[in-house]
């Protein structure tokens, strides 16, 4: 056997080319560094008596990476000191990402478990004055799940049978326009949407009439695009394979997709709709526009009258800017992010339920 | 029933490519027939033109005639879905559907075209389709399983007991033992052997022992040149096909010597 190319030996490595052994560091050197390099960041920080959390962690983060990389390079060689280096990074950046995330839910149940109990979630505003120690978003969890439920029937289909069409039957100059049309759909800000309802309701019912049909269709319209693009990807994850398999069964191509391809992809297609409907749960301005936001009874009916939602029951709240609106807001704030988690953890269990089992 | 095969003057074509040329063979009922050939000589492509199932591929399109026993599969008013419920298959990759149980895989061909059934008429069926795969032993206790859960070549009998169940008359094989292990290959060849005596069964395999062992007809298929189409050089019976094979390109591909 011949070496062409032989790397050139490093600090700490055998000088002979074909030993295969190499210095490592100890299993739990990294961990250890990372404490004692906290630590003593944060006694230096102490006793210069400008200790400050943002500072510490990036002082921590640059010493720690800066030292475990020259520690690695001479004792283990380049290749896995760059292996470290970029370990450093991405648990940095992964922490980087987390930080809004734990943040926003910290100050969220900072702030509205004050006023989060039964009472809130079981009561509505009417009859209660904006600045009473009272009332609740009875009437605007009501709205949200009715004008979100409405939306959701009304896009889950029209998206989904549009992905079937995208993925199983069209081609050539009709796919790539529905395409086109369904990105540039993906792009409309959502105000857009909801003066284009205002503009139909006005046309069809004359100005002023407000409802929370209205919303829905206006959150339809944003929904639509991310339930295709979403329900696409799923249903080309399918292997052409069982679709063969099907039509050679002498199985025709409608019921191949229905009883085949479809009840295969169920699962990620949940996923996928559950995120469109995240995606919109929290929309405001368009629910503004077209539901109303000076509602304060309870409302079940889509057709008759305005209907509050927890994001424009927020706006509204803040917008008032007494201390028990604030309250009131960040309350319903909490409540919203409880409904999105709500409806996630029932997702995964109707996934669970569909998804292929291998054993 | 078992149907003869005729086939006359097939071309087939990828778009504007042509990848097979001029093909004419019979088919005889109740026996096996093995295609050998290198890869990418359109042996496959040629076996999916019987039932039609190249028209899944866009693009794909196929001239000529096949007659199965006195029809034309490709005359005018003869329907693809009709034409592969006559004609089954059995492909390369074992492909249970992954959301059904072995039990319902099995009727997978009578639910999905909404075939009214007993429970007493697909519990026979699908037992009837299990002992004739030979897998019936080894699943009985498990019927509710999920397919995916078998061995490979237990998913292939799966398959093959799927195909069968819809009582076709023709069954094709493209490949089906490439991804399995000598026992499972030894498990489907003996399958095929009892499964001629009720059906046309026709074979793609690279496998030259293989062809001899389970075909009774055997037939070359080759390039003339790269970037030609593929065509059929030389068709007999398997005894005779690797003993005295009539052209020196068969005889230099089943002797090892091609080039």
């Amino acid at each position: 056997m011949s070496l062409t190319t032989t790397p050139p030996p490093g600090p700490g490595m055998s000088a002979t080319a074909n030993d295969l052994r190499r210095g490592s560091l100890p299993h739990h050197f990294p961990a250890l560094l990372l404490a004692a390099t906290a630590a003593v960041v944060a006694g230096v920080l102490l006793a210069f008596s400008s200790f400050g959390f943002v500072l510490w962690g990036l002082l921590t983060a640059v010493a720690y990476t800066v030292i475990v990389v020259t520690a690695s390079a001479r004792v283990e060689g380049g290749r896995k000191a760059r292996d470290r280096l970029v370990t450093s990074l991405v648990y940095g950046c992964f922490l980087l990402a987390m930080l809004p995330l734990v943040s926003v839910l910290w100050t969220v149940l900072g702030n509205g478990l004050a006023r989060f109990d039964p009472y809130f979630l079981s009561v509505s505003m009417n009859g209660v004055l904006p600045s009473m120690d009272a009332g609740g978003a009875y009437h605007a969890i009501v709205g949200t799940l009715a004008i979100t439920g409405m939306a959701t029937l009304i896009s889950v289909p029209i998206g989904v049978m549009t992905a079937v069409y995208l993925v199983e039957y069209a081609e050539g100059r009709m796919k790539r326009t529905i395409m086109f049309f369904v990105d540039v759909m993906t792009g409309i800000p959502s105000i857009v949407a909801g003066l284009f309802v205002v503009a139909l309701w006005i046309i069809l019912f004359g100005p002023g009439a407000t409802n929370g049909a209205a919303g829905a269709i206006s959150l339809a319209v944003l929904m639509i695009p991310v339930v295709v693009r979403s329900s696409e990807e799923m249903l080309r994850l399918v292997p052409q394979d069982l679709r063969e398999a099907s039509y050679a069964l002498g199985v025709p191509k409608w019921r191949t997709i229905t009883k085949v391809v479809l009840p295969t992809s169920a699962a990620g297609l949940t996923t996928g709709i559950m995120l469109a409907i995240a995606r919109v749960i929290g929309e405001t301005a368009p629910l503004i526009l077209t539901a109303g936001s000076s509602a304060v009874s309870i409302n079940w009916n889509l057709f008759d009258g305005q209907m509050m939602s927890l994001p424009v029951f927020i706006y509204s709240q803040v917008r008032m800017g007494g201390a028990v609106n604030y309250e009131r807001a960040w309350a319903a704030a909490l409540t919203l992010i409880l409904v999105v988690m709500l409806l996630f953890f029932l997702a995964r269990m109707i996934g669970r339920l569909f998804a292929p089992k291998a054993r | 029933m078992a149907k003869r095969i005729d086939v006359s003057g097939l071309n087939v074509y990828y778009g504007d490519f042509k990848a097979v040329e001029d093909v004419s063979m019979t088919i005889e009922p109740r026996s096996v027939t093995a295609f050998i050939g290198s890869s990418g000589c359109g042996k496959s492509t040629f076996l999916r033109t019987l039932n039609r199932m190249h028209e899944v591929t866009p693009g794909a399109r196929a001239e000529g005639k096949v007659l199965l026993d006195d029809l034309d599969v490709y005359g005018p008013d003869v329907d693809p879905v009709m034409v592969r419920s006559e004609v089954g298959m059995v492909f390369q990759k074992a492909n249970p559907f992954p959301t059904m149980s072995i039990y319902d895989n099995v009727i997978a061909g009578a639910r999905l075209n909404n075939r009214r059934m007993s429970r007493s008429e697909a519990d026979e069926l699908v037992e009837r389709s299990l002992r004739g795969a030979n897998l019936w032993e080894e699943v009985k206790d498990r019927l509710n399983k999920p397919g995916s859960g078998l061995s490979g070549g237990q998913q292939q009998r799966l398959c093959i007991a799927r195909a069968t169940a819809v009582k076709p008359s023709v069954l094709l094989m493209d490949e089906p033992c490439s991804a399995l292990d000598p026992i499972s290959t030894l498990a489907i060849e003996d399958l095929i052997h009892q499964l001629k005596e009720d059906y046309t069964i026709v074979i793609v395999t690279h496998n030259m022992q293989q062809a001899a062992r389970v075909s009774d007809r055997t037939a070359f298929f080759n390039l003339s040149a790269p970037g030609k189409p593929g065509r059929l050089v030389e068709m007999g019976e398997t005894n005779q096909m690797f003993t005295r094979p009539e052209k020196k390109e068969t005889e230099n591909y089943i002797t090892g010597r091609f080039g």
